[in-house]
């Protein structure tokens, strides 16, 4: 009971940073129904300038709230040029082109992503020390100790604090509401007077910015990080959006929580050599039996 | 505004270049001048319709003028293939290139039948290449069997694997269809890499027997009584004999793909494949069976991945999860979307490009993988349709006059 407590505590701790990644994944599809294979290398990119703004800061004696305050803005900021860059790039003048061809452009952002910062900073893996140390610890007088740490605290409460501006930014806002038109309708929507470039580049900068908080969150959470943690950390939150049902907000939240429970109970359980042949395994499975996820909704094929 | 912003937008991209204690200011200056000034010249560029014009007819004229000499290109490239390991300037590292390019050629093939042909986007193609060389290398060393027999074999394997996946993700639409095949691309290395008794693991499995010319072994040191290739043709021994041997074969191995391809697209398979491709339901109301046709195209594209795998464990002598990682998948995925889906002729040229493109720069290691991927975006961004688009219907309608 104590050791599924604790993997529980873990599972949503690492779920929080999927399902920051797969908001990213299931804006893009539902706005310009593409899937972004770039994305996992912006969460990538995320981490990695959050680890140098981490050392910067490191040199400096500011105090920890305000450096995190700081290396999160900064690597929002930094994180969302790139996506807006990537868009303008790759994406922008293939619009209207046929449907392989800017997945195609992307799978190359992709490996250009990956490659560049491999050049840049090096194939090796990167190490930090833990930054938030502390942790409480339950269930002291039986044989296991479940252990919550202030860090994933943090993290928990960081998600939900983001989930719950982002929320308000897509249901109350000028944006948001130009958003969900653009969703439903591109052409419509730029008839009534919206500038639907401006909003997908907008769509871009927010799921880029999201992700960047988990690439955040990675880096303190594991401490490690190297040019090819985008990649499957890429493929799972895309899992978790099809699993919440792509298109989805809040289907993508719940997904990343149930893929990241899912990762660490079964490689607490059964064996964690085959962990990401489990998320890929729930991929399969949910596109075969419910395609359009657990809060999707069905999409009709029209001729 | 417009010409502003990205300027500002590739300069912010470029400053993280800081590396650890010590930054590299100075390379961040040149990357962001350098990034300016092509921002800048794209931005002249877009200014110049006319210039554009131009490039547009000659493109086009390029385009035709394929598409016209295409039976002469065919059989130029098919000749020059042939005497390729007999030219002059042709040495062992050319050869080696050579094959290299004929495999993924092979593969580029393969693929074609399910991506081109079919319109199916298979992104874990990597996944059939291992199963053949795999089962390949399982049934030579533990059976001993010879290549002639394993072949076969490693290509049926590959095509129930495909029929395996095949089944339950037809279904599917393109993009997830994509993204499932790459989930068992990944899948089936993962499950090399620790089925640590059947695989070996990361340490791959070894030793496996070269392919023999009708019985006749490729080696020096011979028993009594025993025949090699170079005493009974009264040749000179060297080891130049087996790669150009192995070049025939995969020449070989690889025009049989392509043989197969042009017949097989004359089928009622290969019809019902293409007009899949282009409109499903229409074809669903016709009474074709959309899932049993797709996974016909799929177990044949996997079976020809398999051969090529079987193929690249006997060159190699040895195989390892690290052959089949998913760039794998992406560079052969590339091959046959920047030839033009459904072109053979487009996935020879794609394919000699990428693959001679990347071993002319190797000094500069992880360059080209930069130039490789930037490759694939701005052919995509100039010729969305890849470098020879030709994916009309092999049959049309009397009168149809497009």
């Amino acid at each position: 009971m104590e050791y599924f407590l604790q993997q529980l505590v873990n599972g949503i701790t690492l779920g929080s940073i999927y399902g920051l990644i797969a908001i990213g994944y299931t804006m893009v599809y539902g706005i310009i129904g593409m899937i972004n294979f770039a994305h996992g290398d912006i969460f990538m990119i995320g981490a990695f300038i959050a680890i140098i703004s981490f050392l910067i800061f490191g040199l400096t004696s500011i105090a920890l709230p305000f450096i995190l305050l700081f290396v999160l803005l900064i690597s929002m900021l930094f994180t969302a040029c790139y996506g807006w860059t990537v868009e303008k790039l790759a994406y922008k003048p293939l619009r209207g082109s046929f449907r392989l061809a800017p997945l195609i452009s992307a799978l190359g952002m992709s490996i250009v992503l990956q490659n560049f910062v491999q050049v840049a900073q090096g194939a090796r893996t990167k190490a930090i020390h833990p930054i938030i140390t502390g942790k409480f610890e339950f269930f002291k007088e039986s044989d296991f100790v479940v252990i919550v740490s202030h860090l994933q605290i943090f993290m928990v409460l960081l998600t939900i604090a983001l989930m719950a501006g982002f929320t308000f930014l897509i249901t109350k806002t000028d944006l948001g509401r130009a958003q969900r038109a653009c969703e439903q309708d591109k052409t419509m929507a730029s008839l009534l007077g919206i500038n639907v470039d401006r909003t997908i580049s907008v769509t871009f900068i927010i799921g880029s910015s999201l992700a960047s908080v988990a690439g955040m969150m990675f880096v303190l959470y594991y401490g490690v990080i190297d040019f090819y943690i985008g990649f499957l950390a890429g493929i799972k939150a895309f899992t978790a959006a099809v699993l919440g049902g792509i298109g989805s907000l809040p289907g993508a939240m719940l997904g990343g929580l149930i893929i990241g429970l899912i990762e660490v109970m079964w490689s607490g359980y059964i064996s964690s050599e085959y962990k990401d042949v489990a998320a890929f395994s729930v991929l399969i499975v949910t596109l075969i039996f419910f395609p359009t996820g657990l809060l999707g909704k069905p999409e009709i094929e029209k001729v | 505004m417009a010409i502003f912003g990205p300027i500002v937008g590739l300069r912010t991209r470029l400053q993280k270049e800081g590396l650890y204690i010590d930054p590299q200011w100075l390379m961040v200056f040149f990357l962001v001048i350098g990034s300016a000034l092509g921002r800048f010249l794209i931005n002249l560029n877009s200014s110049r319709k006319t210039e554009i014009a131009f490039v547009k007819n000659t493109k086009l004229r390029i385009s035709n003028y394929f598409s016209n000499k295409g039976k002469h290109i065919a059989i130029t490239g098919f000749l020059f293939a042939v005497a390729y390991p007999f030219l002059p300037f042709t040495d062992r590292y050319l050869l080696d290139v050579g094959i290299m390019v004929l495999t993924y050629i092979m593969l580029g093939w393969g693929l074609n039948i399910v991506v081109g042909l079919a319109g199916l986007l298979d992104l874990g193609y990597v996944a059939f290449y291992a199963v053949g060389a795999y089962s390949f290398a399982l049934l030579s060393t533990t059976f001993g069997w010879s290549f002639w027999i394993c072949l076969p074999l490693a290509g049926i394997f590959a095509a129930f694997a495909g029929i395996l996946l095949g089944f339950p993700v037809l279904r599917l639409r393109g993009d997830y269809l994509a993204i499932v095949t790459l989930g068992f691309g990944e899948i089936v290395r993962i499950i090399l890499l620790n089925w640590y008794d059947l695989t070996g693991g990361p340490d791959g499995i070894g030793g496996i027997s070269r392919p023999s010319f009708f019985g006749l072994p490729f080696t020096n040191n011979l028993k009594e009584g025993e025949n090699s290739f170079h005493t009974f043709f009264n040749l000179e021994y060297s080891t130049a004999h087996k790669l150009i041997f192995l070049y025939y074969l995969i020449l070989i191995l690889a025009l049989v793909t392509n043989f197969f391809t042009l017949r097989i697209r004359k089928l009622p398979v290969g019809r019902a494949w293409e007009a899949l491709r282009e409109d499903e339901i229409a074809c669903k109301s016709l009474g074709v069976n959309p899932t049993n046709t797709k996974l016909t195209a799929f177990a044949i594209g996997a079976m020809f991945g398999g051969f090529a795998g079987a193929f690249f464990a006997t060159k190699q002598t040895f195989v390892s999860p690290e052959s089949f990682t998913f760039i794998e998948s992406a560079i052969i995925v590339a091959i046959v979307v920047l030839g033009g889906m459904g072109s053979q002729t487009g996935v020879v040229l794609a394919a000699i490009f990428l693959i001679g493109f990347t071993e002319v720069f190797r000094e500069l290691e992880q360059f080209r993988m930069i130039a490789f991927g930037l490759a694939m975006v701005l052919i995509m961004l100039f010729k969305p349709k890849g470098i020879l688009s030709n994916r009309e219907p092999t049959i049309k309608l009397h009168g149809d006059k497009k």
